[in-house]
Order: structure tokens, then C-alpha cells, then sequence
């Protein structure tokens, strides 16, 4: 690699690097031998793509996974970490991008998870709620200790999961996604922590597939991509399109929405509906929302986490039970129908969680692929292994899945072709309507402009899509319209033309608890 | 024996090394060196005749074993076919001894035939109250199963108050004979049994590998939420497998009742155990989403093999248990080596 980067006098201490680090497994090299410094109170940010290497090269540092190759350099001296509590008793602790909480014990309880404060007379509770009370203040976040973690919603599970990291009062900090389900008021909070460690000698390491956010905080940025590095800069140096530009190695555009036809009729009319907290909660979750989509739209529902979007695809997919209201599909009235015969007539949802509620491990991508069909290739008693694998080849290639064939294993693909399998599957059921919750989550860039495409086509054929998502930017490049719900109701519409400003004011993201 | 190939068409296809071969043909191969060691030991095991007598004691077992694949597949487990194999066998068994309608003052004998469809009927809808319980009232099918286990058992004793319904050959002039046909008597020299549970194999290996009901079972054991929006009806699903278990179970239990002419409501204890192993044994994840019929009939050809094989040589019934007892604990552990590698592989 050429590109160690040169030292700079106002740099600061390199306190931890990595020399030509790889990893491989098996045939498959995740790192390619990496170059790149932490300085001492500044943070460090690594971008690239899905499966450029990101994730691996945390968990090496972290002591997670060891390197086949190459060198791990701690204060000047070669380190092998035995695991990640080796790591951590050297100073380095990381706040994964899965929540690892367990979900029944209190927000104490999983903060000291381990290395329980002992007293004389067993753990010294007091002490570690006093300690875990004293984190929530600092992240300025009114959570009782005492808490279970499941209570909680996503966002304040990921504060807790930080304030374990803050916890320790390690030298390196790695935060693998740290921000993916905070407000933007939690956002900010966060970036203040961050700034607060950096001023007590704390080097943080940061990754997050949001650009532009972290583009606030970092100091040096380093980008991946296929287990290479390809650039290294200190922040002064860069900006966005820089960042974009070495992470898929050319400009990319998600581009605009589909254009140069006309809508059809309404195929999509929701009135009024109405979805009471799934989990027993005393509020409406989905709150008399109304919704018209015509064919060949391409509608954006934009909000926060837990503004009720996922609940309203759910009730319109047939999964949840809506309390009232209508769900008309093509003027047909649907509240009643089964999942099933509601993709039948035409309706499918690509679900928010790929893991899941998209995929099924034990099965092929093929049997994955075509198991929202199993009756199109059905003949009396038995499957028809010809028309299946037609159907199966069909697919792979309309939604372009990279892999061997329809017989490997989901689990040999990357994020992002498991999501298009997801959306292939869906898509092989010949939909007159598509709900995508979060289509783009954990895919990358290039994955998401393959998305992007693939569902302009399919709504100039005259496919109605309701597109579901967190990113201001991906309504701005795919939808015609732009629903903002915040709450479970509608706070305001827009068309293409509207301001990202505009959009995030109406999702509530500068009051966000 | 049709089969699917679930498991095998998602293997990478460069791992054609022995070690691999071993673990994947696992049951086949232990099949086989239990089949060489015991052949060695007893000049007795390797004949025809032998192979049919054993071969008619897993047929109880595979039976029971190929219903509780379809139960494990959709990641439950049915603790209930043991009692379920009693009930139907005393329920067979009060029939043919007449059932007494007091109230008319007659004493009916239905047909063997009449019989044999009541008792599977008996059985399935037993099943369905597990699979109900289980997919409508969210019970965990561990304590569902439980629960009627006792249920089912108790009412056998209590139909019976205890006792054995014995000499179940019927009388010619009541038009009931028959009854022995399934256990004791042979079609080209092979046993009735045996070709009941061949019968059923294929047919539950059709199922599994052609049928859309076979893809939406493997689909609903592997993630019950994607297949669940997928279209898949898990629910139907669910109790549809827990009434095949069921129902199988009352199979086994007129096999059984027919091989000793006799039906006890103490039959069939812990034979939902052996069951269950038979099941880990041919590769089925417990977790479900993965297994095939195959794999289940080696799996219980193993344990009958080996504890038949026990017995010729001479070894106390003491040992039996402490091998099969071995030999899932094996199975369990091969399993997670395979699947386990395969995960960290994804």
C-alpha cells in the first residue's frame, strides 16, 4: 500500500496503528493489508462501502478476530490481542453496530455486564446505579437505571450500549455505527460526548454509512473499499464528494425520480387507518392515516424511528390488525384478506428487518427467491423443478444478484444482494403495489443506485411503490411525492422539488425527544 | 427413499474432502459399522430373516420418527406420541373387543378396517389439539406436547382402568378378524410394518421435497416471520404438522397393538425419546428449517440396529441405554460441528 500517511507535526501521538493487516477467510480476502494511524484525542473516521472491510478491520483492532497477516502497533510497541477482553483491559473497547444487550436485565445491570463492582457483602448495587445515573446525565438522557433494557425503544437501547463503552474509561473508543437508530437531537448529544472525550486525550474511531454526519465530527478520514485502502486525509483536506468518490471509485448519482409518463388510476387507497401499539401500549402507533398512490408513483413515507411506518406497511402488508379505517387495493377492499392472498392480489412488502423478516437462513437464494410464489410453479400435488428454476434464473437476473446460482447458501452473499433477494422475491409475485420499509439499510451505495434503478423501471411499467425511509436524500432521488409522518400521522406532503430542510422540519427532527 | 436436498444444495460445492463426506453421510456410515461390528460379533445378525425382524422393530420407531421430523422441521417438538401411540392402541383395542351401547342394549363390533380409520382419526385430532394450543394460543410446544402427554395417557388408563386389552384377533362371526394382519403377517417376506413405514417415508418425502406444503414447512422452521410475510399460512402449517405427528403416532400404535395382540395403556413410554433421536441422529437441527426424511430413517435404523445388536450378543439392557444415550450425544455434537461451520462460512 502506498498510502502511509505522512506525518504531520499537528497530528498528534499515534497511539494506536495498523501495518499492512489482512484478513482472509478461506478463499475470500475481507482485508487486502491496511495502513492507517489513531491519534491520541482526535477521531478517526473509516468509510467504505459494505463488505469493503470496515466491520473487520474494527474487530481486529478491538481484538475481536485476529489478523492473518501484518502487525497491530499500540504506543509505539507490536501488540496480539488474545480477544476482545485482552483489548479491552489495554484500553480499547468498541460499541458494536448489533445491539448486544441482554434485553430482561436493567440498564444497570447490562452497563456493568461482567465486571460487577463487588462490595463486601456481594455486588455493590448502589455504587453501580450511582455510577450508571452519572453516564445518563452525561449523555442527557432521563433514563432510570433500574429500567429493563426491552423497554426501552431502539434509540435509547444504543445510548445504553454507549454509555457501557463510556463506562470502562478506555483510550480507544471504536463506534461501529454508534448513530443508526438516535434522533438528531440524540445526534448531537452524542457528538458532544465525543468532542468531551477528544478533550480528555480519548481517540475515538468512527463508522457510519451517514456521510455527511459524520463528516461533523471527524478529524481524519480513511476509506475503504474491497479490503483496500484507498485514501487517507485529515478532515481539513476533504469533503463529501471526495468521501463518495473513493468509496465506489467514481461519481455516482442516485439520481432522480422516474419521469416522462403519466400515473394510472389510484391502486392504493388507504382511509383513516388507524394501528393500536402492537406491544399492548395505550396510543395509536398509525394514527387515521390517508394515502392515495397511483400507478407508476413513486410515493416516500420520510420520518424518524418510531414514527409508525413500519406499523403502517405491517397493516397494510397483513401482518398487524389495523383498529380502524379502510385498505382499499385497486378498489377492492382488503382489511380482511391473509397475508397470502393480499400478495395474491397484488400487494407485496419487502420488510424493514432482512435478517428477520426478509430471509430464511436455512434455505438457497433460489428457494429464497421463490417462496412468495411457491403456486405459480405448482401443478396438482407437486413443484415443478423446471418452471421453479425458471422462475429462480428470472429473478437473479431482473434484480442483478451477484452469486454462484440459485442453489448457494443466502448466507455466501453480501448485505446488499441479500436485499435485493428480498426485493426479487417480492418482485416475482408480479405486484401491482410494492411497500419497501428501509430498503437501503446496511446496502451500500452502489447496491442502493441499483435499487434506485430498478425500481424506476418497474414504476413506468405502471408499479405503484411506497417508499419507506429515514434518509432525507433517497426521497429527493426517488420519489414523485414525499409524505413526511411523524407520530403516526401525516405532517406535511411535498413534491420532488422540496428542500431536505424543509422535510427533516416537518419529521420533528429538531424537537426529537 | 425420495428425499430433498435441502441441506446438500446450499453446500459450497469445492469441500468434496473425506472429513466432509464423514460428517455429511454421518448416519449412513454409522448405519454401516454398527451393521459390521454386530455381524462380526454374532453369526446371527447378517441374515435376511434377522434384517426383517429388526427392520419390524424400527418400523414402531421410524413411524413415530418421521412425524416428529415434520414437527422438529417447523422447529417444535411433540413429547406427546408415545401417549398418543397408547391411547390409539387401547382405543383399537376397546373396539375390537365391541363397543357396548347401553342405552340400546347392543354390543357393536366395527370392522377392522372402521377401526383402523377411527383410531388415525382419534390421533389426528389429538395432534390438532397440540397443534391448535401451540399456533392459536401461542402455548410453547414443549409445554403443550407435555401437557397432553399426561392428558392422553391418563385417559388410557383411565379407559382401561389399568388393564390390557388382550387377544385383539377378533372372531369370525362378529366379521372382525384381521386385526394381526399389520404386525404379524408379510407381503413377498417382508413384514407388513416394514412396508408401512416404507409407504409412508416416501410419501412424507414427497412431500417434503416436491409438495408446496414440504417448501412452506421448510420455510416456516427456518424463519417463521419471513415466511409468515411471504404468503406462507404458518399457522396451517403448524397444525397441519402436529396432526401428521399425530396421526402417525396412531399408525405406530396400531402396529404395535397388532405385533403383540395386545393393547396396554402403558405402552409407548419414552417412546417419544427415541423418536426425537432418531430425528437428531439423521442431521434434523432441532432449531429447525433443516432435515430430511432419509436422514430420520437412518436414524432410526441406527438405534433399533444397535440396540437389537445389544441384545444377540448379549449385552445387558442396562448398556443399550448408556450406547444410545452415547450415540445422541454424538449426533447432537456432529451436528453442531456441520452447522456450525456453515454459519461462520455465511
Amino acid at each position: 500500500m502506498t498510502d502511509i500517511p505522512n506525518a504531520k507535526p499537528d497530528l498528534g501521538e499515534v497511539v494506536l496503528a495498523a501495518r499492512n493487516v489482512a484478513k482472509s477467510y478461506g478463499q475470500i480476502h475481507a482485508l487486502k493489508g491496511v495502513n492507517f494511524d489513531i491519534h491520541r484525542g482526535q477521531v478517526t473516521t473509516l468509510f467504505g462501502e459494505n463488505g469493503a472491510g470496515k466491520s473487520t478491520l474494527m474487530k481486529i483492532l478491538s481484538g475481536v478476530i485476529q489478523p492473518t497477516a501484518g502487525q497491530i502497533i499500540l504506543d509505539g510497541a507490536a501488540v496480539a490481542f488474545d480477544n476482545s477482553t485482552d483489548a479491552r483491559n489495554r484500553g480499547i473497547s468498541i460499541i458494536h453496530q448489533e445491539l448486544s444487550l441482554a434485553p430482561n436485565l436493567s440498564v444497570r445491570d447490562n452497563i456493568f455486564m461482567g465486571r460487577e463492582i463487588m462490595g463486601p457483602g456481594g455486588v455493590d448495587f448502589a455504587e453501580e446505579e450511582r455510577q450508571t445515573r452519572k453516564l445518563m446525565e452525561g449523555l442527557e438522557e432521563d433514563i432510570d437505571p433500574l429500567t429493563p433494557v426491552e423497554e426501552l425503544r431502539l434509540g435509547q437501547q444504543q445510548i445504553v450500549e454507549i454509555a457501557r463503552a463510556l463506562s470502562v474509561d478506555s483510550r480507544i473508543l471504536i463506534m461501529d455505527e454508534p448513530t443508526s437508530a438516535l434522533s438528531a437531537t440524540e445526534v448531537e448529544v452524542l457528538f458532544k460526548v465525543i468532542r468531551d472525550l477528544k478533550s480528555k486525550g480519548v481517540s475515538i474511531v468512527y463508522i457510519s454509512h451517514h456521510l455527511e454526519e459524520a463528516l461533523q465530527i471527524t478529524d481524519h478520514a480513511v476509506v475503504l473499499r474491497d479490503g483496500t485502502m484507498t485514501a487517507y486525509a485529515p478532515r481539513a483536506e476533504i469533503d463529501l464528494e471526495w468521501i463518495v468518490r473513493n468509496m465506489v471509485g467514481e461519481n455516482y448519482d442516485l439520481g432522480s425520480p422516474p419521469g416522462g409518463y403519466g400515473f394510472g388510476n389510484v391502486a392504493l387507497s388507504l382511509r383513516d387507518v388507524t394501528v393500536p401499539d402492537p406491544k399492548g401500549a395505550d396510543f395509536n402507533v398509525v394514527d387515521r392515516f390517508s394515502l392515495d398512490v397511483r400507478a407508476g408513483e413513486v410515493v416516500c413515507i420520510y420520518g424518524l424511528m418510531g414514527a409508525g411506518r413500519t406499523e403502517l406497511l405491517e397493516t397494510v402488508a397483513g401482518r398487524l390488525r389495523a383498529s380502524t379505517g379502510e385498505v382499499v387495493l385497486e378498489g377492492l377492499e382488503i382489511s380482511h384478506l391473509t397475508i397470502a392472498e393480499r400478495i395474491a392480489r397484488g400487494l407485496a412488502l419487502v420488510p424493514e428487518d432482512r435478517q428477520r423478516d426478509g430471509l430464511v437462513q436455512t434455505m438457497s437464494v433460489g428457494q429464497n427467491l421463490s417462496l412468495a410464489s411457491i403456486a405459480a410453479f405448482t401443478k396438482g400435488l407437486f413443484t415443478q423443478k423446471k418452471a421453479e428454476q425458471a422462475l429462480i434464473e428470472d429473478s437473479i437476473r431482473k434484480v442483478t444478484v451477484k452469486t454462484s446460482g440459485g442453489g448457494a447458501a443466502i448466507g455466501s452473499l453480501s448485505g446488499g444482494n441479500q436485499q435485493k433477494v428480498v426485493i426479487g422475491k417480492m418482485l416475482a409475485t408480479n405486484p401491482r403495489v410494492i411497500m419497501l420499509d428501509e430498503p437501503s439499510r446496511g446496502i451500500d451505495i452502489g447496491a442502493k443506485a441499483e435499487v434506485f434503478k430498478l425500481l424506476a423501471e418497474r414504476a413506468k411499467q405502471g408499479l405503484a411503490v411506497i417508499y419507506s425511509t429515514s434518509e432525507v436524500g433517497e426521497c429527493l432521488s426517488i420519489a414523485h411525492r414525499i409524505i413526511v409522518m411523524h407520530k403516526g400521522r401525516i405532517s406535511a406532503e411535498f413534491d420532488s422539488t422540496v428542500s431536505k430542510e424543509k422535510i427533516m422540519a416537518a419529521s420533528g427532527e429538531s424537537v426529537a425527544a | 427413499m425420495s428425499d430433498t436436498t435441502i441441506s446438500r444444495a446450499a453446500t459450497p460445492k469445492a469441500s468434496f474432502s473425506l472429513g466432509r463426506l464423514l460428517l455429511e453421510g454421518r448416519a449412513f456410515f454409522a448405519l454401516i459399522a454398527i451393521i459390521a461390528v454386530f455381524s462380526f460379533l454374532s453369526p446371527n445378525y447378517l441374515t435376511v430373516g434377522n434384517f426383517l425382524i429388526m427392520a419390524s422393530h424400527v418400523a414402531i420407531y421410524g413411524i413415530l420418527a418421521i412425524g416428529m421430523l415434520l414437527v422438529i422441521l417447523n422447529g417444535g417438538i411433540d413429547l406427546s406420541v408415545g401417549s398418543i401411540l397408547a391411547l390409539s392402541g387401547v382405543m383399537a383395542g376397546a373396539m375390537m373387543q365391541g363397543i357396548e351401547l347401553q342405552a340400546l342394549g347392543i354390543i357393536l363390533y366395527p370392522p377392522v378396517w372402521a377401526v383402523v380409520v377411527l383410531t388415525c382419526v382419534l390421533g389426528a385430532l389429538v395432534g390438532a389439539v397440540n397443534g391448535v394450543l401451540i399456533a392459536w394460543f401461542k402455548v410453547p410446544a414443549f409445554v403443550a406436547t407435555l401437557g397432553v402427554m399426561y392428558v392422553a395417557r391418563g385417559v388410557a388408563l383411565l379407559l382401561t382402568n389399568g388393564l390390557t386389552y388382550n387377544n385383539l384377533s377378533g372372531s369370525a362371526d362378529l366379521g372382525n378378524t384381521g386385526f394381526d394382519w399389520l404386525g404379524f403377517n408379510r407381503l413377498g417376506g417382508v413384514p407388513i410394518s416394514v412396508l408401512v413405514l416404507a409407504g409412508i417415508a416416501v410419501l412424507a418425502g414427497l412431500m417434503l421435497s416436491r409438495s408446496a406444503f414440504g417448501r412452506w414447512l421448510y420455510a416456516s422452521g427456518g424463519n417463521e416471520r419471513a415466511a409468515d410475510l411471504s404468503g406462507v399460512p404458518v399457522r396451517r402449517v403448524k397444525i397441519t404438522v402436529y396432526t401428521l405427528s399425530g396421526m402417525l403416532s396412531a399408525v405406530a400404535g396400531l402396529v404395535l397393538s397388532s405385533q403383540l395382540t395386545s393393547a396396554g395403556p402403558t405402552a409407548g413410554t419414552t417412546y417419544e425419546l427415541t423418536a426425537i433421536a432418531a430425528v437428531v441422529i439423521g442431521g434434523a437441527a432441532l432449531t429447525g428449517g433443516r432435515g430430511t426424511v432419509r436422514g430420520t430413517m437412518l436414524g432410526a435404523f441406527v438405534i433399533g440396529f444397535l440396540s437389537d445388536g445389544l441384545v444377540i450378543i448379549g449385552v445387558s439392557s442396562y448398556w443399550q441405554t448408556v450406547f444410545t444415550g452415547a450415540v445422541i450425544v454424538l449426533a447432537v455434537l456432529m451436528n453442531s460441528i456441520q452447522y456450525g461451520s456453515r454459519a461462520r462460512k455465511g
